[in-house]
């Protein structure tokens, strides 16, 4: 694998290049708010950056939430698939024996 | 022209037929025509009724033709084209004819013009396409399969029920609009629901589609939910709850969808969120709104089966379907890269892709009906998507840590399919009137006006900025090899448990029971016996004399009673 191939991303100068025109487009984005006339239809949109600071307070409430939800949610990857689990191994090894063989 | 009364599902389920007795080339040729053939001829059949027969009183109507049907009848046709190149690959004839059955059954059930046939292809819906899970032939997608094939039989059930009082309650079988006023109403709802994976309902779709095979899952997300869609906008216009119920839909999903690791689950559970913004537009009903659903049900028909042929061709390459075991595959495989960011950015509504000329109806319509919070859920939603299939899809399959996996892109036919996927999401994106002019109704509608472009981007980049700073901070969630518990947790583990100890209680008390009755039985017994034994003694020094002068006395006095009480 020594000589392999570098790809485009392989080159973190290039990853950089693409965030500075990604934060350029942003900025850009949220300028064009001040020069273009938008017909608003309802109050809340009327704002100020209402869309760019709702997609961004959203986006990082959703991953919040999301992380906090997956503390009680997740399971082993085989959760369903062995009936007795609830950690079958540990009563097992409680049953026989920490240091039974099975033969 | 005789052949106008040929309802397009017989087309189907005759190539079916002749998939079976064909191998090789001929059978590749006869699957790639039979859909061709059948949308040029669908394409010259005006509008109206083309089939109706009379059983038992009641009027039946097999084929029914309006705007509503029709584009419904498009889009499948499109959806069987382009699922059928994607898998020309295959040598599994079990999965071309159910492919093939399944999507003349969906066909069937769009044109149907009566709830009894409409019954009839909803459970062929059911009984065909989960061969298509099947086919992996590992022992979870026969219990998936299973378990999806249980929930869809029981929605045909209540359908049938539901139908069966709608006779009973208006004397006639048509298929128009029901709304929630009686039982059979509500029984109809419930059964559109399921199917429709409403809240609580939507576990089927989760569960059964990511273990299907890797062609069976894009059949599966093109045809069953879009049924129920186009079922409830024929059904239920109008009714205010479906507003609430398709909001829930956009946005609960998107929860479960960052956390999850197997990707074609991700897009299982972005297809409830596409199928809410329909049910929402049904909801609200207007003109602007249902030509909102069904517009966006005929994109999501494209992109997510876009989505789903992308990932399909990862899984189809590597082996490998979870977040944590791929990345860096764009190196190997540029052109499936490219495409399945294409699927992305149309399920995103990026202005110039499918989604955007088609959601911004349902959005546009929420607001001018004054459904304000439900706008910002939507909204909400809109960034979600984004999020979630939009970019941990792409990012997480192609680009984010390098796998090491250098698998190359997929077989040419897969290629081609997607290809035209791509090619009519980027199509209908920036020329959206061809498809508004196949819509139900006529509203004028724009959506390349400067405000809602500029919000459209707005809210899409500061998403995507959203993602940028939480990964830079280290606190998006990473991709685990987990199982992430949802409401079928209900049915395969509280309900079985909950059963299994209430069995277990329940044969123990009744094991006490038993003995204890047994044991009061056997001292009666022997009680009787005993003073039995002693008055046999008493007539006769021989016991069976005894105990038979004993019962002859017995039977004596009782016949002497009855004289007496007579």
């Amino acid at each position: 694998m020594k000589n392999e191939k570098t790809y485009l991303f392989d080159n973190p100068k290039n990853i950089k290049r693409l965030m500075q025109i990604f934060y350029f487009c942003c900025v850009v984005l949220v300028i064009l708010d001040f020069v273009i006339h938008r017909h608003t239809m309802h109050e809340w949109d009327s704002l100020w950056a209402f869309y760019p600071v709702y997609g961004f307070v959203g986006c990082v409430v959703l991953v919040i939430v999301a992380s906090w939800m997956r503390k009680f949610l997740i399971r082993p990857e085989d959760y369903y698939d062995n009936p007795d689990s609830a950690e079958p191994e540990e009563k097992q090894l409680k049953a026989k024996g920490e240091h039974h063989v099975d033969d | 022209m005789w052949m106008i009364d040929l309802p397009p599902f017989s087309a189907f389920f005759i190539g079916a037929l002749l998939i079976l007795c064909t191998r090789g080339m001929v059978r590749s040729a006869v699957m790639l025509a039979i859909p061709i053939l059948s949308a040029i001829h669908l394409s010259m059949v005006p509008e109206g009724i083309y089939l109706q027969f009379t059983l038992f009183d009641y009027q039946l109507t097999p084929y029914r033709l309006d705007k509503l049907s029709l584009m419904f009848g498009y889009v499948f046709h499109i959806a069987a084209l382009i699922g059928i190149i994607y898998s020309l690959h295959l040598r599994d004839t079990m999965q071309q004819v159910s492919a093939m059955l399944y999507a003349g059954s969906a066909l069937g059930a769009v044109f149907a013009g009566d709830l009894l046939t409409l019954f009839v292809f909803w459970e062929l819906l059911a009984f065909t396409s989960v061969f298509l899970i099947w086919a992996r032939r590992t022992e979870r997608s026969f219990k998936a399969g299973m378990r999806y094939l249980i929930i869809q039989v029981l929605s045909g059930v209540i359908l049938l029920a539901g139908t069966l009082f709608y006779l009973f309650e208006n004397n006639t079988l048509e298929f128009g609009y029901i709304g929630l006023d009686n039982i059979s109403g509500w029984l109809i709802f419930i059964s559109f629901g399921i199917k429709c994976a409403f809240p609580f309902a939507h576990n089927w779709l989760t569960d059964a589609y990511p273990e299907a095979t890797v062609t069976g899952t894009v059949f599966l997300s093109a045809f069953t939910t879009k049924v129920a869609v186009y079922a409830l906008a024929r059904a239920y216009p109008g009714t205010e709850l479906l507003v609430y119920i398709g909001a829930a839909m956009t946005c609960f999903p998107i929860f479960f969808a960052v956390i999850e690791n197997d990707l074609r689950r991700v897009l299982a559970y972005s297809l409830i969120n596409q199928v809410g913004f329909m049910v929402v537009g049904i909801g609200i009903g207007t003109a602007l709104a249902i030509n909102g659903a069904v517009s966006h049900a005929f994109n999501d028909v494209i992109f997510k089966g876009l989505l789903f042929m992308s990932m399909g061709a990862v899984l189809h390459m590597t082996g490998r379907m979870n977040g944590s075991d791929l990345g860096g595959l764009y190196k190997t495989m540029p052109k499936t890269t490219i495409l399945c960011i294409v699927g992305a950015a149309s399920i995103s509504a990026f202005p110039l892709f499918s989604g955007f000329v088609s959601k911004s109806m349902v959005m546009t319509a929420a607001i001018e009906q004054g459904y304000d919070w439900i706008w910002l859920m939507l909204l909400f939603a809109s960034a979600g998507v984004f999020h979630h299939a939009g970019i941990k899809i792409p990012y997480f399959a192609f680009f984010a840590h390098d796998s090491g996996i250098r698998a190359n892109d997929p077989p040419n036919n897969m290629l081609l399919a997607m290809a035209i996927a791509a090619a009519l999401c980027i199509a209908i994106g920036i020329y959206p009137q061809a498809l508004y002019s196949l819509l139900p109704y006529d509203t004028g509608y724009n959506p390349y006006d400067a405000t809602h472009v500029l919000a459209q981007t707005q809210l899409l980049f500061f998403s995507a900025l959203a993602f940028v700073w939480l990964n830079l901070k280290g606190l998006y969630p990473p991709e685990l090899r987990s199982t992430h518990l949802d409401f079928d947790w209900v049915y395969r583990r509280a309900v079985p448990s909950v059963l299994q100890q209430a069995f277990s209680v329940l044969w123990r008390f009744d094991r006490v029971l038993r003995d204890m009755i047994k044991q009061r039985l056997s001292a009666c017994f022997d009680f009787f016996a005993g003073k039995n034994d002693r008055i046999s003694i008493l007539l006769s020094q021989k016991y069976p004399s005894g105990s038979m002068a004993l019962w002859v006395v017995v039977i004596l006095a009782t016949y002497l009673l009855l004289s007496i009480v007579r």
